[in-house]
């Protein structure tokens, strides 16, 4: 039975209700955030419902281990408070039905690689920091097979996710993976936090790219030369789910030998990309997005950034040109680490 | 030695000259569903004096004379319908004049859509011309002969209302020239003379074209793609009014499609925009979304698909993918922009009945006063069964337009035929009346545009 798995007790004790007040789009002291909670929980609107921009941080925010984010978006969908137009969502709905048939799939009983819906990727997982993960899916138009589905959060759609997430699990399990080390931080966060939630079986062991990474860069160390840039890192949405995974990131750059530069907009204050937030139906969304974006790569450019690392390709897609035209060269992770063992990025 | 071959070599050189059967074959066939036509000879020639040498000798020996550009017309059109000569204007690909602060580029006809962008980009990045979807190798003549339209359809309506200036060979070899360049002066306006062009929209069957001036626009230095999305299909013709009321699009088209899956059912308008900078385009995204535009996303019944995308050339084509085999034709219309959605569940019910995915397209033309809509259909070129299909739901579509009271663009002879039988008596007398005046012998093109 597929059900959130969320402690109203543990909700209504907690004192600093860190989940809405810490949140960077909404207003809130601690006693409207727990009044707001509270109608949340008995399934009332509210106006966290209407203004969620659904960056996915409270569930990073929440001091008692709870799920707040799933339980927003899964009453914004029986209370019908879609956060996006209708045909925003009917599209991204789409977007995740398989058209080119089944994929071919043979046991590979090791490591694999799960690219998820971004296997048109491949290229970035190329090189020795690669060596000994097997590909599944290397048929890009099987692509959807795989896809964690996990976007739908934004799109106030957890029936949706339900739905279709335990075949993706059959899937990925029929190549008789021992761990699955996931590219993608969503697909991460679909099997390691939402599923668990929502008492979903993942019979296999995930890994986060970053941690696998940053093993492979030590076994490699003595090739490794410092890159000596200056960074600062987009972390996505749904690297709120997987604290675990983030903490890798300032690891790997030192390991790789770059600074991460020190500014406002980093780690637990991280500003979303925009992607999902410019099509809102709030008023005004186009342009709150335009406003934010400016903000965070004006953080990025005053703190001497001169390379912003992505990981997540709707963030590279939604702001990468935008970083580059602020001369600061947009690079996905997996490049950064290639780098720096002297092999050039496909 | 066949004597027609022979003067055809002494007219172009014999490089250039073939009535050979391996070589006719590819000019036999174009993309679509046309049966093979084969012609008996090809000829390519250089010069507009060699374009009316050949002219005259096919009516000396009475054969037909086809002009052939990129062949990308899809709809059989350059097909040689009664044999004879197949004129290849490959050659005839030089660029003679660009004159930047005039803003035209004179050319000959045969210049491939491809060359002249290239061209336009090294010589002037910041001068453009419409070029339509189609693949790069088309050419600027063959797209005015059919009343093409392209990048700049929103603002200027069909390219072939941007030209200032033509040089035509008459089906009996006379050398024409149109516009100011008729006085000996330059190229840069087709108006006011009294109007004899007759030319375009003739699918090559009045004259061939050999040179034109075309009207060049600014080129901005970004240009963006942005999406708006609706479902429902009523509300495409009042989006479009209020886009085109603020006016700040080059283009601006709206897809649906079956495969993939997110085009199923869902209206793309997509926006195409241009700036100098950044605030440039901000500004014109204000007065699209923020402005009218900004009720429907409130209300969700629409909203923001996309912003800021790189442009990428009409995916049409990428429907012949969606099953086995490749090949794909459509049918195009001039429709008022409030027949949308109409056009669309035709559509989608046609292709249902023929097991076709529905692929239906509108770009809007001038400031909303018509749009040109097309339905495309996949076969497989393997499969006969499935060429079946899209020929029958070609035909259909054909006659369903006439219904709907659009007008066929570039239609095959079939649908010629359709727009004949319907067409006001007087207007199809003076069609007769320039046919015959023109092309006495009815040598060129014959079995396009022929008023019985
Ligand atoms: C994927 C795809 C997308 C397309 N998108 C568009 C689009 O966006 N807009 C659009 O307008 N069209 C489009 N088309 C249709 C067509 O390809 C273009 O209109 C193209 O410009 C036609 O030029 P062509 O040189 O290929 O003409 P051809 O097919 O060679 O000829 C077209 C007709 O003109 C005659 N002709 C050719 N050259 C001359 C000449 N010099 N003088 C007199 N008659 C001549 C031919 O006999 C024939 O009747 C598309 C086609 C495809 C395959």
């Amino acid at each position: 039975m597929v059900k959130l798995n969320f402690d109203e007790n543990k909700c209504l004790a907690c004192e600093t209700r860190d989940c809405l007040t810490k949140c960077q789009y909404l207003d809130m002291d601690a006693e409207e955030a727990g009044a707001e909670m509270e109608k949340i929980i008995a399934g009332k609107d509210s106006r966290v419902l209407h203004e969620c921009r659904t960056c996915y941080a409270c569930e990073e925010y929440c001091p008692m281990g709870n799920h707040p984010f799933y339980l927003i978006v899964q009453r914004q969908e029986e209370l019908n408070i879609p956060p996006l137009p209708e045909p925003i969502i009917k599209q991204g709905v789409q977007l995740g039905i398989p058209f080119r048939g089944d994929p071919e799939i043979e046991e590979i009983g090791g490591r694999v690689l799960n690219m998820g819906v971004f296997s048109p990727l491949t290229h970035l997982a190329r090189g020795k920091l690669f060596e000994g993960l097997t590909l599944m899916s290397t048929d890009s138009r099987k692509m959807h097979h795989f896809f964690c589905q996990l976007m739908y959060l934004h799109f106030a759609r957890t029936s949706v996710i339900n739905e279709r997430l335990p075949a993706v699990i059959d899937t990925i399990l029929a190549y008789k993976p021992t761990e699955v080390v996931h590219f993608h931080d969503e697909c991460y966060g679909a099997y390691t936090s939402y599923a668990p939630a929502f008492g979903i079986e993942v019979p296999f062991k995930s890994i986060h790219l970053f941690e696998h990474l940053y093993h492979r860069l030590l076994e490699l160390k003595d090739q490794i030369r410092p890159l000596n840039y200056k960074v600062a890192y987009q972390r996505p949405c749904s690297s709120r789910l997987s604290p675990d995974g983030h903490a890798y990131v300032d690891k790997i750059f030192d390991l790789v030998g770059v600074k991460h530069v020190e500014r406002e907009y980093v780690d637990e204050n991280a500003l979303c990309c925009g992607s999902t937030i410019l099509s809102q139906r709030q008023e005004g969304s186009r342009r709150y997005c335009l406003e934010l974006q400016k903000k965070n790569i004006a953080d990025m450019k005053q703190a001497g950034a001169e390379l912003c690392i992505f990981n997540c390709p709707a963030c590279m897609q939604t702001i990468g040109k935008q970083v580059a035209e602020n001369g600061i060269m947009p690079i996905w992770m997996s490049d950064l680490c290639r780098m720096a063992i002297g092999e050039k990025p496909d | 030695m066949d004597s027609i071959y022979k003067a055809l070599v002494d007219i172009v050189g014999e490089d250039y000259v073939s009535n050979q059967k391996e070589e006719l074959f590819t000019y036999s066939k174009d993309l679509g569903t046309s049966e093979p036509q084969w012609p008996n000879y090809v000829a390519a020639p250089k010069t507009a004096d060699e374009v009316s040498r050949i002219v005259k000798l096919a009516n000396e020996q009475n054969v037909a004379v086809v002009p052939l550009g990129g062949g990308m017309s899809l709809a059989g059109l350059a097909l040689p319908l009664k044999g004879g000569i197949e004129m290849d204007l490959k050659r005839m690909d030089r660029i003679l004049e660009l004159n930047v602060k005039d803003r035209y580029v004179l050319l000959e006809a045969g210049t491939s859509q491809g060359k002249l962008t290239a061209y336009l980009h090294r010589h002037a990045p910041n001068l453009m011309h419409s070029e339509p979807g189609a693949p790069p190798a088309a050419t600027i003549g063959g797209n005015l002969a059919i009343h093409g339209q392209g990048d700049l359809g929103h603002p200027y309506g069909f390219n072939s209302d941007m030209i200032n200036g033509l040089e035509v060979v008459l089906p009996t070899g006379e050398i024409c020239r149109f516009g100011s360049c008729a006085l000996g002066n330059d190229w840069y306006t087709m108006h006011p003379l009294p109007d004899v062009s007759l030319f375009m929209g003739w699918s090559g069957s009045t004259g061939i074209i050999t040179k034109v001036s075309l009207r060049l626009f600014p080129c901005k230095k970004i240009n963006e793609q942005d999406i708006f999305l609706l479902e429902d299909e009523e509300l495409v013709p009042e989006v479009l009014y209020e886009l085109t009321h603020v006016g700040m699009a080059e283009d601006m088209m709206v897809v649906s499609q079956e495969i993939p899956p997110p085009f199923n059912r869902l209206h793309y308008v997509m926006v195409n925009i241009a700036g100098d900078t950044r605030d440039e385009l901000e500004f014109k995204r204000q007065l699209m979304f923020d402005g009218k535009l900004a009720e429907y996303i409130k209300d969700g019944r629409g909203g923001i698909g996309a912003a800021g995308m790189d442009i990428e050339r009409p995916v049409i084509s990428k429907t012949s993918d969606w099953r086995k085999g490749g090949g794909f034709e459509y049918v195009g219309a001039i429709v008022p922009v409030t027949s949308y959605p109409q056009c669309y569940r035709h559509g989608v019910e046609v292709s249902a009945r023929h097991g076709i995915p529905y692929t239906t397209l509108g770009r809007v033309l001038g400031t909303g006063h018509s749009m040109m809509f097309s339905w495309t259909f996949a076969f497989n070129r393997a499969d006969e069964d499935t060429v079946r299909h899209s020929r029958e739901a070609l035909h259909e579509t054909d006659e369903a337009v006439l219904k709907m009271g659009g007008t066929l663009w570039k239609p095959a002879v079939f649908g010629q035929k359709l727009v004949m039988k319907q067409m006001d008596e007087g207007t199809l007398q003076v069609m007769k009346k320039v046919k015959h005046m023109l092309d006495p012998n009815g040598i060129m093109n014959p079995g396009n545009w022929e008023v019985a």
